[in-house]
């Protein structure tokens, strides 16, 4: 790895070890023990934060459970911690370990991680991820792992008449409907996680026939963007199937969180208890966290903006936290003031110069932002003197740079794939445009130059000792005319290719693979240099950081990792997420990640310690693409639903909803000075969106960044700028060159 | 807790009611389609595939299980979706479904990994379903000489597709088909194919053109031999290459190899050129530009009927030009010629929904050349009589056919609806193997035309009507007088058709016949029956003279 020098590692892995257990220790209850067990600390550090819902005898069995299953896997360090925190639970947790609790897991990591940590918990994580070896953690843990998942479901062992189900349900369903009309849409949200719950007790407690036609009564009633829960639901009919089925754990064991106006509340408590409703005010106070908020109930619109996610929406605490969205500075480098003789001499004498990148940042702010992180909150690599000359080539570049805006529409060319009848599941391009790789269904991942310049291989070690290394030329002598290409293929992964990425400096590129791995490739030699291995499921995506070194990958386990390109375990373990990682993206300043995932949210994660510092609901479908605007103060996001979402990522707010597209957005891309947000689609179009004034038009008072309750105007279709038909190709690749001419990529499959 | 073990030996035994891997696909279908409805396993398929594993099962036991191998792929299904997504397709394939299977620790089945879809056979005695899977005969596939060569070269190609943003809603058709690297044999037989065809040695080209027609191998140079025929633009002047051309694509539209997709739209227009550009050869009357005409003609029918299903609403595109060539007044004789026999080669339902629609609005130019006699007209003249031979000729197989059509209910019953392709075919519904209608043109129609009629001067054939058959003959005969009768039968078996005056026909059309038609309207007519014995020369006709092809040739 001789793109980073020896000093930055000890200094990332300095900075790193204080945060480290905590995810991790934290992430070993995650990754290993399945979901089941690290919500059950979740829990607890909800209900230790949240006042209205407190079941202390629960809370204890629960702890008991998971004590009792570290103790089975010796992993005594965390036993004490855990103890320490069950000691003391309303004390140890501070304002960050509230927010993270959101997260489920990822609260009580928060909570760990004030106690400073210790590095043993991360060798003992190891040693168990080691010894879990091939086997799937996480399935392993739902097989085998019985008295614990029992503990989890135990909770629904308490029963009332089965015949009485409905009885209840319909009752509070008729009250529901005849409360008044500003009360009736927040109440209304309490019937999905109510009637999800209710299904499960019955059939939990073998009453097969009457949870059937529970089933059939009262799902109809059910918002249509749970339609895929309730399939997956409706297919569980027998206590047994609840053991291995994920979709359920996730749902027992996160609260379904619910943002509900104080006198709605009221009104509902007061109806539960006249009507001594048990059954449904246990579910509600066990199973369903409320989040309550003094003001107006909110209107269905604004509800259904933001529901959707497999666990409700997020706590207004899970998005406090202070995100730092600002870009770094960017480095003082003298442009030199040539002429373009002299620039077009200087290509010429040296062609070979490597001239990696640095993401575009859009403006380049000579004084500090106060919204940015310090440059050195995480610790960065150096740059390079290629990575200033790739500067300074950047620089020139933008001063081309055609200024967008709804009368100046990029124009747009299209890669197209043929023959690729191995089916093309990933794409990416260099920043500088100049290399594009496609991932493949057959594992192998392609390079194509897309300039007239070759791919050609370093020569062999043999033929390296021949050359003057002290002559001018060397980095062109070193190449090997002979490997001359216009494409190479890397062998390596043994199922699907679904991410690649290609570093800043274009001297390696990163694939995520079905086969669990993330492999690094030297794009000198054109052989794997790394497989990462940690993930041991489905890795759907990875992404370099903006600033090289570090990347991020996130896969079917749930988790997202932070890795660093020379170590070989990751240094971050971002979980909370209640279903796949299916897409990651680095935040411009590589402060932060954020991911998509099938559980239908979107969180945004601090590299620097691991906490979850937002969790973005709303989509109605899982989320297959990620844009950040080139000033990092906004995240796009595009979903099998077919809309693009808007995040203000300072406020923790959505703003936007662009409704247009009919099918998965795979891509998502802003423009390099972010004013047009591209998106591109399985529709087989891309369509061009006004950034600029999606973004102006936002009138964020207090109240509406208080509450986070937002009125979302239906303008997608005076934002969208243009819808571009391809030749019956998916787009699944966005991209905008230095000077903002927009490529697209899919493979044309007759 | 149960898993399901899926062996490849199960299908081997012939006893499982349902194959397993279908069963999936079905599952799939249904968890798609309609919520909360799955294909359910019964009891007795597993009881089945427990026997065929060696192993008793008690009923309720095989219900349990074939309860929970219902659950078990619900969920595979379900997690499988999740490859689907991941790989950017919109089919779920086989793949994902093993890979579903892999991560639930459940072992691969193998051997359903291609593409195309498998029949689903059942045998009647014993309620058996299977899929068919055929013995492959691998000394006949080692032998083969057609050997398949493997998948073109991956390759990534850019194409600029909007500039400054101009952005449009149509869709943007399709990228080319199997673009391939050309190997430098390939690049060989392309160079001494043309070579042979456009060069001078008519054995040569006659050879190459009947490899052209029977090489399997060179689908990847199609778009280029595609290209060069596009070339007859550029040598209009040049009758005998022209000649070449369209036997290069009579050769390529013949190669039983060769998908001509989306290609088959530049061939025709090729074909088109040849029909009815003003050609830059006929302006020396000495060449014979009509030929190359009819036989363009009759190519362009040919590609229709053997290729027309590979680009939907070419029958209207190609109607509508000849439409707007024939409506044009500016055009040379030529072209009008080009049309006419475009027509006719097009079969006698276009004959009838364009041509004689439009027939006494060109009779008036056309009569007005005819009885120009100075000499200055000479050339002109003579034109007029090939278009006016070619139109005869037309009409009259289109009173022919609808005649014929008429009298077999059968086919003929189509032919009443406008649009119907079937009725278009009428001059081949008599062989009874004839593909199916290429497409459901009936309901392109609107839509083809509604777009395309932008530019056209109106399109009568749009709110076209059939017009019955005696007013048709009626209408044709004022033109044409004694010309036409000769072909029909008078006799004593009119009746099936009320006779039809002449003052009824100009009641039926709105506007009477055209100031040139014939004035001796009054004269008798002949007598029209349905007879199937239609023939030329029938006798009870007292003319006998058919319209002679010679006439326009020698006037």
């Amino acid at each position: 790895m001789a793109a980073v020098q020896g000093g930055l590692v000890d200094a990332a892995e300095e900075k790193d070890i204080k945060p480290e257990p905590a995810s991790d220790g934290f992430g070993n209850n995650n990754a290993n023990d399945g979901r089941l067990l690290s919500t059950s600390p979740g829990s607890s550090a909800s209900t230790g934060s949240n006042k209205t819902v407190a079941g202390a005898s629960e809370d204890q069995q629960t702890l008991l459970a998971v004590l009792q299953f570290l103790k089975k896997n010796k992993l005594n360090e965390s036993v004490e911690i855990l103890r320490r925190e069950a000691g003391l639970p309303e004390d140890s947790l501070d304002p960050k370990g509230t927010d993270a609790s959101g997260a489920g897991s990822g609260g009580s990591s928060g909570g760990v991680d004030l106690e400073g940590g210790d590095a043993s918990s991360l060798l003992s994580r190891v040693t168990v991820s080691a010894s879990a070896g091939v086997q799937a953690p996480t399935k392993a843990a739902a097989g085998e792992d019985q008295p614990d998942v029992s503990v989890v479901l135990s909770a629904y062992s308490q029963q009332g008449d089965p015949a009485l189900y409905e009885v209840y349900y319909s009752g509070l369903k008729k009250f529901i409907e005849t409360v008044l009309d500003c009360h009736r849409a927040e109440l209304s949200q309490v019937f999905y996680p109510l009637f999800v719950h209710m299904y499960l007790e019955l059939v939990y407690n073998n009453h097969e026939s009457e949870a059937k036609a529970f089933f059939e009564k009262f799902s109809g009633d059910q918002e249509c963007y749970y339609e895929d829960d309730l399939r997956i639901l409706s297919s569980l009919t027998k206590k047994e199937h609840m053991r291995g089925n994920e979709t359920l754990l996730d749902f027992r064991t996160s609260k379904f969180v619910l943002r509900i106006s104080r006198d709605s509340y009221q009104l509902l408590k007061r109806h539960l208890q006249e009507r001594q409703n048990n059954q449904i005010w246990n579910i509600i106070q066990e199973h369903l966290y409320i989040d309550i908020f003094d003001g107006m109930p909110r209107s269905k619109s604004q509800i259904d903006a933001m529901s959707g996610s497999l666990a409700g929406e997020a706590k207004r605490e899970a998005n406090k936290a202070k995100v730092y969205y600002g870009l770094l500075k960017e480095p003082e480098i003298e442009l030199p003031l040539d002429d373009e003789d002299e620039e077009a001499e200087n290509e010429e004498g040296k062609p070979k110069k490597k001239k990696p990148k640095k993401d575009s940042m859009g403006s380049k702010s000579k004084k500090q932002d106060p919204n940015a992180p310090s440059q050195n909150r995480i610790p960065l690599p150096e740059l390079k003197d290629s990575d200033k000359l790739d500067k300074i080539m950047y620089m020139k570049e933008s001063t081309k740079r055609i200024r967008l805006g709804p009368d100046n529409l990029p124009s747009i060319c299209y890669y197209s794939f043929l023959n690729a009848y191995q089916g093309l599941t990933a794409v990416d391009l260099t920043d500088d445009s100049s290399l594009i790789a496609g991932g493949f269904a057959d594992s192998t991942v392609r390079v194509w130059s897309v300039t007239p310049k070759k791919l050609r291989k370093v020569k062999s070690a043999a033929d390296l000792n021949l050359i003057d290394k002290e002559s001018d030329d060397v980095l062109e002598r070193i190449m090997d005319e002979k490997t001359a290409s216009e494409s190479k293929i890397l062998y390596g992964h043994s199922g699907p290719v679904y991410g690649i990425s290609f570093s800043p400096d274009r001297n390696y590129l990163l694939s995520s693979s079905e086969d669990g791995t993330v492999r690094l490739w030297s794009l000198q030699t054109f052989t794997c240099l790394v497989g990462y291995k940690g993930h041991n499921y489905p890795v759907w995506d990875t992404q370099f950081s903006p600033h090289g070194y570090y990347f991020v990958s996130g896969g079917h386990d749930r988790v997202a990792r932070l890795w660093a390109t020379d170590h070989y375990q990751p240094l971050r373990m971002f979980s909370g997420h209640l279903a796949d990682v299916t897409c990651t993206r680095f935040h411009p300043n590589s402060n932060y990640v954020a991911t998509g995932s099938s559980d239908r949210t979107i969180r945004l994660w601090d590299v620097l310690n691991g906490n979850c510092v937002r969790i973005f609901t709303g989509h109605k479908g899982p989320i297959h693409a990620l844009a950040f605007s080139p000033n990092g103060k906004f995240l796009a996001s595009g979903a099998t639903d077919g809309r693009v979402l808007l995040w203000d990522i300072g406020h923790g707010l959505m703003v936007g909803e662009l409704k247009g597209h009919t099918d998965t957005i795979y891509s998502l891309r802003f423009s390099r000075d972010g004013e047009i947000l591209a998106s591109g689609s399985m529709d087989n179009t891309v369509r061009l969106w006004d950034a600029m004034k999606a973004f102006d038009d936002l009138e964020t008072d207090d109240f509406t960044a208080a509450t986070g309750h937002i009125h979302l105007q239906d303008n997608s279709q005076e934002l969208l700028l243009g819808t571009y038909m391809t030749k019956s190709t998916p787009v699944i690749h966005l991209h905008f060159t230095r000077r903002n001419l927009l490529l697209a990529a899919g493979a044309y499959n007759p | 807790m149960f898993r399901i073990k899926i062996k490849r030996t199960i299908r081997h035994t012939g006893t499982v009611p349902v194959s397993h891997s279908s069963e999936k696909v079905v599952a799939v279908n249904m968890a798609e389609r309609e919520e909360r409805r799955f294909a359910e396993i019964s009891r007795e398929s597993v009881k089945l595939m427990a026997e065929s594993a060696g192993v008793e099962l008690g009923d309720d036991v095989a219900g349990l299980l074939a309860e929970d191998v219902c659950y078990r792929l619900r969920e595979a299904t379900q997690s499988s979706s999740q490859f689907m997504r991941h790989a950017k397709r919109r089919k779920l394939t086989v793949e994902d479904f093993s890979r579903a299977l892999h991560w639930s620790n459940v072992e691969a089945i193998c051997g359903y990994g291609a593409q195309d879809a498998l029949p689903f056979r059942s045998v009647k005695e014993g309620e058996l379903f299977f899929i068919e899977d055929r013995d492959i005969n691998l000394v006949e596939l080692a032998l083969a000489t057609n050997i398949p060569k493997g998948c073109a070269e991956t390759m990534v190609r850019v194409n600029v597709s909007y500039l400054d943003g101009k952005g449009n809603l149509e869709p943007q058709g399709t990228v080319p088909t199997a673009v391939q690297s050309l190997s430098d044999d390939m690049l060989k037989y392309y160079q001494q194919i043309t070579r042979a065809i456009l060069g001078e040695d008519p054995h040569l080209m006659k050879v190459a053109l009947l490899d052209l027609q029977s090489n399997s191998k060179i689908a990847a140079l199609l778009p280029y031999f595609v290209y060069v025929i596009s070339g007859v633009k550029s040598v209009s002047h040049d009758l005998e290459q022209l000649n070449r051309l369209l036997h290069m694509v009579k050769s390529l539209v013949q190669n039983p190899y060769l998908y001509l997709g989306s290609y088959v739209r530049s061939l025709v227009s090729s074909v088109m050129y040849c029909i009815l550009e003003p050609l830059a050869a006929s302006i020396n009357p000495l060449n014979d530009h009509w030929t190359l005409r009819d036989y363009a003609a009759l190519l362009l029918s040919h590609i229709f009927w053997t290729h027309g299903d590979l680009v939907s609403g070419l029958y209207h595109q190609i109607l509508l030009s000849l439409q707007k060539v024939l409506s044009d007044p500016v055009r040379p004789l030529c072209s009008h010629y080009g049309a006419v026999v475009g027509l006719h080669a097009l079969g006698w339902k276009a004959v009838e929904r364009v041509l004689f629609p439009h027939l006494p609005a060109y009779w008036a130019n056309l009569q007005a050349v005819l009885d120009d006699y100075s000499v200055s007209n000479a050339q002109v003249k003579a034109d007029g009589h090939k278009v006016y031979g070619a139109i005869l000729v037309a009409v009259e197989r289109l009173l022919k056919m609808k005649a014929l059509s008429l009298s077999q209910p059968a086919e003929g019953g189509s032919s009443s609806q406008p649009g119907s392709v079937l009725g278009a075919m009428g001059y081949r519904v008599s062989s009874p193997g004839l593909s199916p209608p290429p497409e459901p043109l009936s309901e392109a129609t609107l839509g083809i035309a509604s777009h395309l009629q932008v530019g056209g001067a109106g399109c009568p054939w749009e709110e076209w009507s059939p017009v019955p058959l005696p007013a048709m003959y009626c209408e044709l005969y004022s033109f044409f007088g004694d010309s036409l009768a000769v072909r029909f039968s008078t006799g004593p078996e009119f009746g099936s058709y009320p006779s039809c005056t002449p003052s009824q026909l100009s009641d039926a059309r709105k506007e009477p016949p055209g100031p040139t038609s014939n004035p001796d309207t009054t004269r008798k007519m002949p007598q029209l029956t349905a007879n199937l014995n239609i023939s030329p020369r029938h006798d009870g006709s007292p003319r006998t003279d058919p319209p002679p092809p010679s006439l326009a040739a020698t006037g």
